[in-house]
């Protein structure tokens, strides 16, 4: 099977990934049929994992290993979490192959949780611990919209912070029935938990606005 | 089989560490970009904050304008602008914003989002603009469910529907291509006369049940839930009607970002930032250039041009004119 990321990909991807800190492990769940870009996403996590030895790629199947699909709450293929050093799921995952701009936002998410700093003001990081409640995100995206990795990223990074929060990506076009279930027209849209919407890729300052309003 | 377009990650720590530099470029599309890299070859300490790298090029699918690039995708021509600034090593600060810019004596101070300060000689504002709305009732209601503002973005939702663009330029002429792939009918209706490029019209004529109305305003978009539809004005008889739809892509081109300096420099009725032959502003060393300025013809080619023509300026401005430090 030809390779998915060329030679110059994989030297960007490299560069890239250059300072991660800690380990991270992609734990990928799949199902032999019927799966649209399980095939894909299982190449793509395991082309990446091949270019930083600080990467462990571990498969599941989502009927065989159904304890651990519950443990990180995952009922979708494809779908990836991505824990910590210590093995920790910190609230990070994608539903769907993070291809195209998203990319950006998939190897964001690994740097982010080997422990590189986000720059975040002290502020904002205060603010963020203080969520006490049961947060989940979701960004619908599509592949080809230039502004979604951003909102990915920010929704992921909250997660990070606060155990409370989860934030996961879906791919709109893979997962067309939870396009039409939220109603989305229109990418990036953030939903949380089930009901309030952002608009577009908006800065932290937005999410949390809305987060301590819950 | 899918593509993959990875950015380069930020310098932050060149930001950390640098505290005053000769010029801070605001704004990563090509005219900022172009700017960094003369600025760069001049020898200058250049600096890039950028919310997103590649401005506008990214809401545009196809560019086939640009001399010496017969045709090339908008977002690949991004890459190659940034691969070309990455290869000069110019530090980029990306996904920040900037919360205020003063003038202290002849010098800049240039407040992140992130609470940080970067002080400058000079600066160069090259934000870009966003997309002008059509500000009519029900627009907004039916943001993101119905109405979009980027085709590129948006199209797959739109398979096997029936879509209108509103526009007459070049973008809209554009995103009546970039949906011929996903939506069953397309319905264009704008304002006046098209303003496209005859060769982008051209390749209209070979797409079926395209319909167009021309001299004709779009009142408002009405829906339950989602939009369902828009009600226009034909100008030419003076009667409404409405144009059932599932969606409504606006493509009537930008509104200036120039908010940050709205008090600090003259701009037209528009908002657009007054420049000077040397791109310079009503501002000693505050420099502005690309689609945030009033230069008529928003075109990638004419914003990199001036980002060059805005460095060599300032190059010059540091030379003889500056008095600081």
């Amino acid at each position: 099977m030809p390779t998915l990321l060329n030679q110059d990909l994989q030297n960007q991807i490299r560069e890239f990934l250059a300072p991660m800190k800690e380990k991270v492990t992609l734990v990928l769940f799949t199902q032999e049929s019927p799966c649209e870009t399980c095939t894909e996403t299982r190449q793509l996590l395991s082309e990446v994992s091949a270019l930083n030895d600080k990467i462990t790629f571990i498969e599941k199947d989502l009927i065989e290993d159904i304890k651990d699909a519950d443990l990180y709450g995952i009922n979708l293929t494809p779908s990836f979490v991505m824990l910590d050093s210590e093995g920790n799921y910190r609230g990070v995952k994608f539903n769907g192959i993070p291809a195209g701009h998203e990319i950006n936002s998939f190897l964001t998410a690994i740097i982010d949780m080997s422990g590189v700093d986000f720059g975040f003001d002290q502020e904002i990081i205060d603010r963020i611990k203080k969520i006490d409640k049961p947060v989940n995100i979701k960004v619908f995206v599509t592949l080809s919209c230039p502004h979604c990795p951003g909102a990915v990223t920010t929704a992921q990074r909250l997660a990070m912070l606060n155990k409370n929060i989860e934030g996961e990506m879906i791919e709109a076009q893979t997962f067309y029935h939870l396009s039409e279930q939220y109603n989305v027209s229109g990418v990036p849209k953030i939903v949380i938990n089930e009901k309030h919407e952002l608009l577009g890729n908006q800065p932290i300052e937005a999410f949390l606005s809305q987060l301590e309003k819950l | 089989m899918f593509s993959f377009n990875v950015e380069k990650t930020s310098e932050k720590s060149i930001f950390e560490h640098l505290s005053f530099w000769d010029l801070i470029v605001v704004g990563g599309g090509p005219a900022g970009l172009n700017a960094g890299l003369y600025a760069k070859r001049k020898g200058l300490k250049v600096g890039i904050i950028s919310y997103e790298i590649g401005g506008q090029l990214h809401n545009t699918s196809t560019v086939d304008n640009y001399l010496g690039i017969e045709y090339i995708e908008g977002k690949d021509l991004s890459d190659k602008f940034l691969n070309h600034i990455n290869s000069l090593e110019i530090p980029i600060l990306k996904q920040i914003k900037i919360t205020s810019l003063k003038r202290i004596k002849q010098d800049f101070e240039i407040t992140l989002s992130d609470g940080k300060i970067l002080n400058s000689k000079t600066v160069l504002i090259a934000t870009g603009g966003a997309p002008r709305k059509l500000e009519i009732p029900g627009e907004m209601t039916f943001a993101n469910k119905g109405v979009s503002y980027c085709t590129t973005c948006d199209a797959p939702f739109f398979k096997d529907k029936h879509v209108i663009v509103a526009g007459g330029g070049n973008s809209a002429a554009e995103a009546v291509i970039d949906l011929v792939p996903w939506a069953r009918k397309i319905t264009v209706v704008h304002r006046s006369k098209w303003r496209a490029d005859q060769i982008l019209l051209d390749k209209h004529k070979s797409i079926d049940g395209l319909t167009v109305h021309l001299n004709t305003q779009i009142l408002n978009v009405y829906g339950h839930g989602n939009m369902q539809g828009v009600e226009v004005l034909d100008k030419t008889t003076g009667k409404t009607f409405k144009i059932d739809a599932d969606g409504l892509f606006i493509e009537i081109g930008t509104v200036p970002n120039s908010t940050l300096v709205k008090d600090l420099v003259e701009t037209n009725g528009q908002g657009e930032i007054l420049v000077d032959q040397n791109q310079m502003t009503s501002v000693p060393g505050l420099y502005a250039a690309g689609d945030v300025t009033s230069q008529p013809y928003k075109q990638i080619i004419i914003s990199a041009a001036e980002g060059a023509k805005a460095a060599l300026a300032v190059t010059q401005y540091l030379n003889q004119t500056y008095k600081g430090e």
